[in-house]
């Protein structure tokens, strides 16, 4: 869309090539075959080798693990064309970034870390992230999954987790589980949990009527058997997911910009070229009205995303920051999106038009992460010091 | 095999034009920029020469002000071993005056191959590589949509109106690519990152006297209105007799 705030001149000339590259991509090789998948349901797992050699998995970690060692502020903006392209898209690249490879990258051994991270940069192991459960989704500090310390120094694993995107496809899940019969969630830690692995099945969540290009699984865990060096051997607590999630969301703060940014161009092209009352519906005040709430609300976003990547590239960012950038930018776009459908008028229920799907997916992006809800009470906490949790 | 490759820099060719206010250019305000087109082949062209052949160097040149170095990068970011900028203030509308600053850099460059693409897709000329091969005295191959090099010799298929032919010719060589060569790779993330840490070189443009000068730019006529001249089976005498008498096309 065209850059209304010059927002490109706070960007460098290599931010800028990276996007101009993930777009390409996605212009090419998503955009013209994901609003069939989006109807049969289907993740287009053929574009994985594609994107593997673009170098996105990952992309802001170092080379000397296979990755491509960009800043946060290009690896916000690859986030933001992937989602250009599909919510499910971006989605299966934040999980395999930064709820899968980060942990490993953050609280692994050597050893982890020179075994996985090159072959998931490279899509040969792709990963996905265990941490909500069935009962427990915005309070993972409940879990309830176990793992046990045997007397030769391995584990042994019970528990179910649910909404694991990727779930179905990975090779290797991480797995959030309390440990050795302690229920405070200090004891969480973290496994590396192959998914052929005698007792774990997942099993994909049917009936989904947003990311449907996307697996969402359901796992569980029956006396799952693992080595003594399947544990992350550095994390320690809630608060290590809870670092992993600040990285995915900053992702997401980024990438439902480009959902956005995808519904206000379609838009703004059918209301210059649909003719109604003899003329295009773009001369028309509401509509404009649209538009220009919808701009602006972009640009906002980019603004605030823009400004979070060079807190984070200059290792100043906050958890907090994180929440107020991902619950604005995941509202701001749901609603750019909805009002995009609805001035494509009948047209815009259709497949063949961006902006439902997009629709759709935003209100999983919306709910998953730290639902909006929660986001509002992290940043209630922040500026009052009272916790609303409980 | 060491290969030259000549770029420019263009406008994106999806943009709505404006005419500046000199009215002998484009207005740049808010124009995106890319590779031309052919020259994208032409740089895939020689880095699959280089990666199918073994080691080889391939070298990019562009000539213009400091904004070349980002198209000059991405070549890099592609794969493009090193980079050259023929520095000048603007990009000569005289195609003889930029082949001549090609040439004074090339010559004696130790080059088996030079690739353009076919034209720019802004100017759309087609000259400068020619001329750059007259001025070094190579054979040259223009529109290129297939390239065989074996034993220090070049086979090329150039398709043309209605038929193809297939040239021979000895390297060193000029050659100027088409559609149906490889298209250009994205440049990874990785390639971006070590593009960084690639030479990029920056040398005054010896361009010589320049003789062709825009005088004027002028935007296409719109389009008149369409004309429906009937509805249904009935109006379909009337739409062939105007087909013949009037469009001219039957």
């Amino acid at each position: 869309m065209q850059d209304f705030f010059d927002i490109d001149s706070a960007l460098s000339e290599e931010e800028r090539a990276v996007r101009a590259s993930v777009r390409q991509f996605v212009d090419e090789r998503i955009i013209p075959v994901i609003g069939d998948c989006y109807i049969e349901g289907r993740f287009p797992k053929e574009i994985v080798p594609g994107l593997a050699e673009l170098g996105v998995f990952g992309a802001n970690l170092p080379e000397e693990y296979g990755c491509a060692g960009l800043n946060n502020v290009s690896y916000g903006l690859i986030m933001q064309e992937l989602e250009r392209g599909d919510s499910g898209i971006r989605s299966f690249a934040s999980v395999q970034g930064a709820l899968v490879m980060y942990p490993i990258f953050a609280f692994g051994s050597d050893e982890q870390k020179k075994h996985y991270l090159p072959k998931m940069a490279a899509g040969e192991i792709i990963g996905c992230f265990g941490l909500t459960e069935p009962d427990f989704g915005s309070n993972p500090s409940g879990m309830i999954s176990m793992a046990k310390e045997q007397t030769d120094g391995s584990w042994v694993l019970n528990g179910a987790k649910m909404w694991i995107t990727n779930g179905s496809q990975a090779k290797v899940a991480i797995v959030w589980a309390k440990t050795n019969g302690d229920k405070s969630d200090k004891s969480i830690r973290g496994f590396i949990v192959p998914t052929d692995t005698p007792g774990f099945t997942a099993k994909d969540q049917k009936g989904k009527l947003s990311l449907r290009a996307s697996d969402t699984s359901e796992l569980v865990f029956q006396d799952v058997h693992l080595p003594k060096d399947a544990i992350l051997p550095k994390s320690g607590g809630i608060k290590s997911p809870l670092m992993c999630l600040t990285q995915a969301r900053y992702g997401i703060s980024w990438g439902v910009i480009g959902a956005a940014m995808a519904c206000y161009e379609e838009a703004l092209a059918y209301s210059t070229s649909r003719v109604m009352f003899d003329k295009p519906i773009a001369g028309f005040q509401l509509q404009q009205q649209r538009l220009a709430v919808m701009l602006t609300e972009i640009v906002k976003a980019q603004l605030v995303s823009l400004h979070l990547g060079r807190l984070k590239d200059a290792g100043k960012l906050t958890p907090q920051q994180v929440s107020l950038a991902k619950r604005n930018n995941c509202d701001i776009a749901s609603n750019v999106a909805r009002e995009a459908r609805r001035l494509l008028g009948a047209n815009g229920i259709l497949a063949e038009y961006a902006s439902m799907r997009h629709m759709a997916n935003l209100e999983s992006v919306y709910t998953y992460e730290g639902t909006h809800d929660i986001h509002t009470l992290i940043l209630g906490q922040a500026v009052t010091g009272l916790s609303a949790f409980n | 095999m060491k290969i030259a490759v000549c770029i420019k820099r263009v406008p994106d060719m999806e943009t709505r034009f404006k005419i500046a206010a000199s009215g002998t250019a484009v207005d740049a305000a808010g124009l995106k920029y890319d590779m031309s087109d052919f020259d994208g082949y032409a740089v895939e062209t020689a880095l699959q020469l280089n990666e199918k052949q073994g080691p080889g160097e391939t070298v990019v040149i562009s000539l213009g002000p400091d904004v070349v170095q980002e198209q000059l990068r991405k070549a890099l970011s592609m794969g493009a071993d090193r980079a050259v900028q023929l520095k000048a203030d603007r990009v000569p509308a005289d195609g003889l005056a930029i082949a001549r600053a090609l040439a004074a850099e090339l010559q004696g460059g130790g080059y088996d191959l030079i690739l353009f693409g076919r034209q720019a897709v802004d100017s759309a000329n087609a000259t400068v590589g020619p001329m750059t091969a007259e001025l070094l005295g190579l054979p040259c191959a223009t529109a290129v949509s297939t390239l065989e090099i074996a034993n220090g010799r070049a086979t090329a298929r150039r398709d043309l109106e209605g038929a193809a032919e297939i040239v021979e010719f000895p390297l060193p060589a000029v050659v100027s690519v088409d559609e149906g060569m490889p298209r250009a790779r994205y440049p990874s993330l990785k390639g971006i990152m070590a593009a960084k840490k690639k030479p990029l070189e920056v040398k005054p443009a010896q361009l010589g006297d320049e003789h062709i000068t825009i005088e004027k730019l002028e935007l296409p006529p719109e389009r008149a209105a369409g004309r429906i001249v009937g509805e249904g089976a009935a109006a379909v005498p009337e739409l062939v007799r105007l087909l013949h008498t009037e469009a001219k096309v039957l």
